[in-house]
């Protein structure tokens, strides 16, 4: 059964990021969400965290998040798409269930 | 309809409310007769430590509850060994759950399993619910 993995934290912050991708599934996909976005910017300590990440899982980070923090889309690790609300819905529909890290 | 619900345990008891709001829906989602298991991954593995004793801080100790979910028919307890070790930690130190095998002449069976994170990741998957605190 596949998962949508949402992370709504700051890797800075919490380590919710680090413990999903130590328990992830092949067939899983991750969607960055409200604080979580941070760590799809490119140049943190981070970065290649989430650049190994996209080599073996989609991974996603909601748009609006980005804006309302002034991240740009350009800015973002490479192989990290973007998606809106809309998006976000079909990421739900499309996985066999949710798994929202706190 | 049972459905197989996991809750994920990664909070540490007391310096937050989730470790206890997790056990509240954890008893309640047995008592609903879905099929519930648990994991204690991150500082969730601090939740199960023995000998807590809360008295200096005016908060319920809750601990001893985790002993009643073998009555909830709670038989599989997955505890992250990555997070053990990370902690100093070993299963020595947590409480030591059981349930009843009615199968079997009410023999006591453990609850607990200590596993990897890679079996961990094959647990979670085979899920049709996962809510994670």
């Amino acid at each position: 059964m596949s998962t949508l993995h949402t992370i709504n934290k700051s890797p800075f912050d919490r380590n919710s990021l680090g413990s999903c991708l130590r328990v992830i599934s092949d067939s899983d996909a991750i969607l960055l969400i409200e604080d979580g976005i941070y760590a799809a910017t490119s140049g943190t300590i981070f970065s290649d965290v989430v650049k190994a990440a996209v080599q073996s899982h989609s991974v996603y980070v909601l748009g609006p998040d980005l804006s309302a923090r002034g991240m740009k889309e350009g800015g973002i690790v490479e192989g990290v798409n973007v998606v809106d609300y809309e998006g976000f819905v079909d990421l739900v529909a499309e996985y066999d269930k949710t798994n929202s890290w706190l | 309809m049972a459905k197989k619900f996991l809750f994920v345990n990664r909070k540490a008891p007391y310096g937050t409310i989730y470790a206890l709001e997790s056990l509240e829906v954890v008893l309640i989602s047995a008592a609903f007769e879905q099929e519930v298991s648990l994991v204690f991954m991150d500082d969730g593995v601090y939740e199960l430590t023995r000998g807590q004793k809360t008295d200096g801080i005016g908060m319920k100790n809750f601990s001893p509850t985790y002993s009643a979910l073998g009555d909830y028919e709670i038989k599989n307890i997955y505890i992250e060994k990555e997070s053990l070790d990370a902690r100093g930690l070993t299963l020595d130190d947590l409480q030591h759950l059981v349930w009843e095998d009615e199968d079997d002449d009410w023999a006591e069976k453990d609850s607990i399993h200590l596993i990897s994170s890679k079996e961990l990741a094959a647990v979670m998957d085979n899920q049709e619910v996962v809510i994670t605190f």
